[in-house]
């Protein structure tokens, strides 16, 4: 029953323009054959779409009778007919897109704004330009026939061979399958290989079963977490039919536990999904503050300078957003590393040893880094494309889908995390940092150059703030105050996990974000992050070193 | 009361307090007896400017008194300047009575346009001036003794104190954003008629705060003056530049850590109750991060551990700040965050450090110089 | 809190010019008392099952290798470590286990750091007056006034340490063994009962050392004196018991020649790094 689509008819009815006045609809379908049989001659082994188009046309014919009967006659010929073109001219029709010409030809309306129209053959699908509104004739509809199309549509394409196609036209049968569709649609099941779109249609079935009172329905229903199943089960419960009503409760009283597991789900991918973000801001300052003992004021800014390298670069490459995006991974690492390391060279070599004031004079550079932004760039938000595979989403199921874009983020953290790891692990900077952090005046007579490896330290943290700034210009507003939204989230993130533990920041900075998404559903986003803020200032009295202090003499110090 | 009567025999004190009351005379005279219109004349909008630098200056001294004395560098200040003028803020929108828009008898506009029928519980009370005032300096102080208990007896200093004192006026303005807190959320308290039965809009009333402002200034001065000069500031000292050291030779440094806080905090809530009716509105913004930090760049630019530096510092970056938005606005914070880095970088001790080297190198000239260097042990033990 | 307290409490007497009210009993032996302390960071066990007795009014040298144990020691006795076991008394009748530090100072235990530390801002006049036994509540700070009796005592400590014309200079500008006597001079104003100093002569020219020498033992008798040392030639000039501190515990114990002449020592200790300095 399957029908696969024939190759598209190509420019068949080029001479069909040519023909003048009005003539009787008997002419025109003879000219139109007529030239139909040319152009098939023309343009060789087109002949079988010439005794198509007829059928075509006498199909479209029946449609524009006076009868809403006879229209619903013709709107079922068109459905069993098989013709690929179907589709089109019953969704042109549902719109009132469907209409004919003075001169006798169906054309669909591509645009019916203003006076002229835009529209197209309906039979070759050839563009005809415009038509006035007067020339052309609607091939009116009433509500019976809307839904008697709606189903039409679907119908037509669970025959499709495009499978988003069935898929979506299975969704759309989701309660509104009536007696007539229902004897049609068990055959389509049989033949559906698809798992997604069968399991659909047995549950649109099952809907119009249990609308029935058949309580073996009940059996297909239960494990969807659709809401129209949800609809259809709750009207079983108030239904007359005690016993259907009961089964009905009984399944939903299971779906509302799957629900509830669901939603639990997704509360902890958003509650991940923020705390990557927070891991990504943070883990810049962890290197800068945890391992060096800078207070550095304008990681934020460096923050929002990623964010604006991702813009620029979108700037610089326009139509190209997925390409410009990962072109900034290493841009924007270098441009805020590079102002990295001027911040340290200019400012913060010569506050060594006073944090206080290390971090009042960082403070003064970002806000001098905004206000750059501001009269340089704009103070307005500027608008960064996301690519194409980064939006959308993954749906799990009914209840759960989860946005690419914070999929991706998180997987970005984890992947920066990881990297982090293992420069300070396992190359020979780590090493030198590691050394200089516990003992400077030890490292340097062992020739460990204590300036660079400040210098170097300093880009690192500030090049992964850069790197957040690119994650976050997929997830936030671009705009010059995007730092200082995050830097005393940061702040409290390291200081959570433990200062100079990295660990301790991965942590800290995740479970910050799964406890604030716990938390707003009850209490608002507001309250959510108060609360979360009193409970960390509260931790560092009760664990002054955070979740995981380092312990021994030097901690001690 | 002799550590009071201390500051008095001071030169420095007594140099401080005269150049005040010289300036609060000459305002007064200039404002008063000099005509409209003579290039003399001192407005009323200048006498208000002045008397909000004023409380900006006591502010400035609060927390110059922690943090140049006792090295504990706050960044919540503004959280308790804003409490003490939220606590004014409240009385002064009692006073309001039933001349406000919707007219109800009791109920300030906001909370009549929020559907509320009756004044939360701790709206109490505000509309008696002695509750209020008391409550100018109860408000800060209690969340300063409960903040700083928590925080000094687990040792939280340096930056983490830093960091944690910024995420509390951090939370607190996020709090006070709220609608369902009561305190007008984004609008905050503002449209105040009177305060003691005088209109906060005639000039004389502007005068009277003005000068109850110096007063309060001249106060608190003194009062932090006493402390620091009494053997209690040189625990502070002491504990600033080796807080282990003060620890094991018997002084529970963390109580006198929780004590000079709270007197500090304190004195930020009065100034703030004395800036409140003067600027006409308080709301959540005083409680940002930044004006926090602006606070501790006037004490760094003024001078640390002088107090009458704290004072400069804040007549000068706000007079600065005045004069800058005036004219080129997009400029200001240009120069707010060169001043951060240029007196962190090259003047450690800010203006009065300075003035203090000029004096002394005009005393000592010949003389070797040594001088003490008091700066920069701040860090952490 | 303790404000209102002091402000309610009428009859309080100047407390400094009672004498350091030491109520340690010591009547039952020793002043200090360690047993089977451990203590471990990270899993390498700075303190192993140490036990240390000290009496009243002894002078007693700790000497041990680097890492042996000897700071961590004091840390412990001070309440700045905890130890993870074993007990410390003061006297018969405080377990210092369960007081903090400025507790511990109050009863009459002084320290005095490896790295001198001094409040370099205040004047060797004020840092003394700092460091007196008085009542160190907030509300009697804040209200202390200068007596003349304070005033002579501070003089006095001032003549013992040598320091009395520089008396209104601030301590930063002191060489580094002035700054050692200044600490001495603060233990002093404190009145112990204990006094625990660790390195007093490291970087001090021989003249200083020697002056040192007799600052400490002339406190001996009157105060207990837990010294820990690594110069040899110093710890000889002043020592009437040493002990031997190794790995965390105790190795030996004894006259200076009872110990230099312990073959365990001198295998783990003298033999190592300070061979010549013994001979």
């Amino acid at each position: 029953m399957r029908i696969f689509p024939l190759p598209w008819p190509v420019a068949v009815k080029a001479s069909a323009g040519s023909v003048a006045g009005r003539p009787s609809r008997c002419l025109v379908l003879l000219i139109l054959l007529l030239s139909l049989c040319l152009t098939a001659v023309a343009a060789q082994a087109q002949s079988p779409d010439a005794a198509e188009d007829a059928v075509a046309l006498e199909l479209l014919e029946a449609l524009d009778v006076d009868s809403y009967p006879a229209k619903g006659e013709a709107i079922d010929a068109i459905v069993q007919s098989d013709d690929p073109r179907a589709r089109d001219w019953l969704s042109a029709l549902l719109d009132g897109r469907l209409q004919r010409a003075d001169d006798g030809r169906f054309v669909v309306v591509l645009d019916n704004r203003g006076r002229e129209w835009p529209v197209e053959d309906a039979l070759s699908g050839e563009a005809l330009g415009q038509m006035s509104r007067r020339e052309l004739d609607r091939i009116g509809i009433n509500n019976a026939l809307r839904n008697q199309l709606r189903s039409a549509i679907a119908v037509v394409d669970l025959y499709s061979a495009d499978l988003a196609l069935r898929r979506a036209s299975a969704e759309r049968l989701l309660g509104e399958v009536d007696a007539d569709l229902a004897e049609p649609l068990a055959g389509v099941i049989e033949q559906e290989e698809d798992r997604q779109a069968r399991a659909r249609l047995i549950q649109a079935l099952a809907i119009h079963r249990l609308e029935q009172g058949d309580i073996d329905a009940v059996a297909d229903l239960k494990g969807s977490l659709h809401p129209r199943v949800r609809v259809a089960l709750n009207r079983a419960v108030m239904g007359d039919d005690q016993v259907v009503a009961d089964a009905a409760q009984a399944a939903l009283n299971s779906i509302e536990q799957n629900l509830r597991i669901n939603r639990g789900l997704e509360t902890l991918y958003f509650g991940l999904s923020l705390g990557s973000v927070l891991v990504l801001a943070a883990i810049g300052l962890a290197i800068t503050f945890g391992v060096m003992g800078v207070i550095n004021m304008a990681h934020g800014e460096l923050i929002m300078l990623g964010a604006y390298t991702t813009w620029a670069m979108q700037q610089l490459l326009p139509g190209q957003p997925g390409l410009a995006l990962i072109l900034s991974i290493p841009a924007g690492f270098l441009v805020a590393a590079l102002m990295g390391i001027a911040i340290e060279r200019g400012v913060i070599q010569f506050l060594k040893g006073r944090p206080l004031e290390t971090l009042l004079a960082t403070f003064g550079i970002s806000l001098i880094l905004q206000q750059l932004v501001r009269t340089g760039i704009s103070p307005l938000n500027r608008t960064v494309i996301t690519p194409e595979w980064m939006s959308g989403s993954l749906v799990i199921n009914d209840a759960l889908s989860l946005t690419l874009n914070r999929m991706v983020v998180l997987g970005f953290a984890l992947v920066v995390f990881a990297g982090l790891m293992l420069v300070m692990r396992r190359t020979r900077l780590g090493l030198e940092v590691r050394a200089v952090t516990q003992n400077r005046a030890m490292a340097r007579s062992m020739g460990i150059r204590a300036t660079r490896v400040d210098i170097l330290t300093f880009a690192l943290g500030s090049g992964v703030a850069g790197l957040a700034g690119v994650a976050l210009s997929q997830l936030t507003n671009v705009g010059p105050n995007l730092g200082q939204n995050y830097i005393i989230d940061s702040f409290m993130v390291v200081v959570f996990g433990g200062v100079g533990n990295l660990w301790g920041t991965l942590v800290a900075g995740l479970s910050l974000g799964v406890i604030n998404q716990i938390l707003e559903p009850w209490a608002g986003a507001v309250l959510a992050k108060i609360i979360v803020l009193v409970f960390i200032i509260l931790f560092i009295q009760k664990r002054p070193r955070g979740l995981f202090p380092q312990k021994g003499r030097a901690a001690e110090g | 009361m002799h550590w009071l009567g201390r500051p008095f025999t001071e030169r420095s004190t007594q140099l401080f307090l005269g150049v005040l009351l010289a300036a609060l005379t000459l305002v007064t005279i200039l404002h008063v007896a000099v005509p409209q219109g003579h290039p003399l004349h001192v407005s009323a909008y200048t006498v208000n400017l002045l008397g909000k630098y004023l409380s900006y200056a006591l502010l400035a001294v609060a927390v110059d008194l922690i943090w140049g004395y006792l090295g504990i560098l706050s960044l919540g200040h503004g959280a308790f300047f804003a409490l003490g003028g939220y606590a004014m803020g409240m009385y002064l929108m009692r006073q309001i009575g039933d001349r406000g828009v919707y007219g109800h008898p009791e109920l300030p506009d906001f909370m009549v346009f929020l559907n509320w029928d009756s004044l939360p519980w701790y709206w109490t009370g505000f509309d008696m001036a002695w509750f209020a005032f008391i409550m100018v300096l109860l408000a800060p102080g209690l969340l300063a003794l409960v903040f700083g208990f928590l925080a000094f007896r687990s040792r939280v200093t340096g930056v983490y104190l830093s960091i944690i004192t910024q995420a509390l006026t951090f939370a607190l303005m996020l709090a006070f954003f709220r609608n369902e807190m009561g305190f007008g959320g984004n609008n905050g308290l503002t449209d105040f008629r009177d305060i003691l039965g005088f209109s906060l809009r005639s000039d004389a009333t502007r005068l009277g705060l003005f000068i109850a402002t110096g007063v309060a200034l001249a106060v608190g001065y003194v009062l932090c003056r006493a402390i620091v000069s009494s053997k209690l500031g040189r625990v502070c000292v002491a504990t600033r530049d080796a807080e282990a050291r003060t620890r094991f030779i018997g002084y529970r440094v963390e109580r006198f850590q929780l004590f000079v806080f709270v007197v500090s905090a304190m004195l930020a809530g009065l100034a703030g109750a004395l800036y409140v009716p003067q600027v006409g509105i308080i709301n959540p913004s005083e409680f940002s991060p930044v004006f926090s930090i602006e606070i501790v760049l006037w004490v760094a630019l003024g001078g640390r551990a002088t107090l009458y530096g704290a004072v400069i510092g804040a007549i000068l970056v706000n007079y600065a700040k005045t004069v800058f938005t005036g004219v080129m606005p997009d400029a200001w914070l240009f120069a707010l965050g060169a001043m951060f880095v240029l007196v962190t970088v090259f003047l450690p001790k800010g203006v009065a450090g300075l003035l203090a080297y000029r004096v002394r190198r005009r005393k000592h000239r010949g003389e070797d110089d040594e001088s003490p260097t008091p700066r920069g042990k701040e860090v952490s033990a | 809190m303790n404000f209102l307290r002091s402000l309610a409490d009428r009859d309080r007497v100047f407390d400094f010019l009672v004498p350091a009210a030491s109520p340690v009993d010591v009547r039952h032996g020793p002043i200090l008392y360690l047993e089977d302390v451990t203590v471990s960071f990270d899993g390498f066990k700075a303190i192993n099952d140490l036990n240390l007795t000290i009496d009243d009014g002894e002078l007693r040298c700790i000497i041990g290798p680097n890492g042996a144990g000897k700071t961590t020691m004091m840390d412990i006795i001070t309440g700045k470590t905890r130890p993870d076991a074993g007990k410390v008394w003061f006297g018969s009748r405080h377990d210092l286990l369960t007081m903090n530090e400025p507790e511990i100072a109050s009863l009459g235990i002084g320290r005095k750091f490896q790295k001198p530390t001094v409040f370099e801002a205040l004047t060797l006049f004020e840092n003394l007056e700092l460091a007196m036994a008085a009542d160190k509540r907030i509300l009697p700070t804040l209200t202390a006034r200068m007596t003349p009796a304070i005033r002579d005592r501070i003089e006095e400590v001032l003549e013992t340490i040598g320091l009395a014309e520089l008396r209104l200079r601030p301590a930063g500008i002191l060489s580094h063994g002035q700054k050692q006597w200044l600490e001495i001079g603060m233990l002093l104003m404190q009145r112990p009962r204990l006094l625990l100093v660790d390195e007093p002569v490291a970087g001090m020219t021989e003249q200083e050392m020697e002056r040192t020498a007799e600052l400490l033992t002339g406190l001996a008798g009157k105060q207990s004196v837990v010294v820990v040392e690594h110069d040899m030639g110093f710890v000889r000039s002043i020592a009437r018991k040493v002990t031997v501190l190794h790995q965390g515990s105790v190795l030996a114990e004894g006259s200076m020649d009872q110990v230099s002449n312990d073959p365990k020592v001198v295998e783990v200790y003298l033999g190592a790094d300070a061979e010549e300095e013994v001979a």
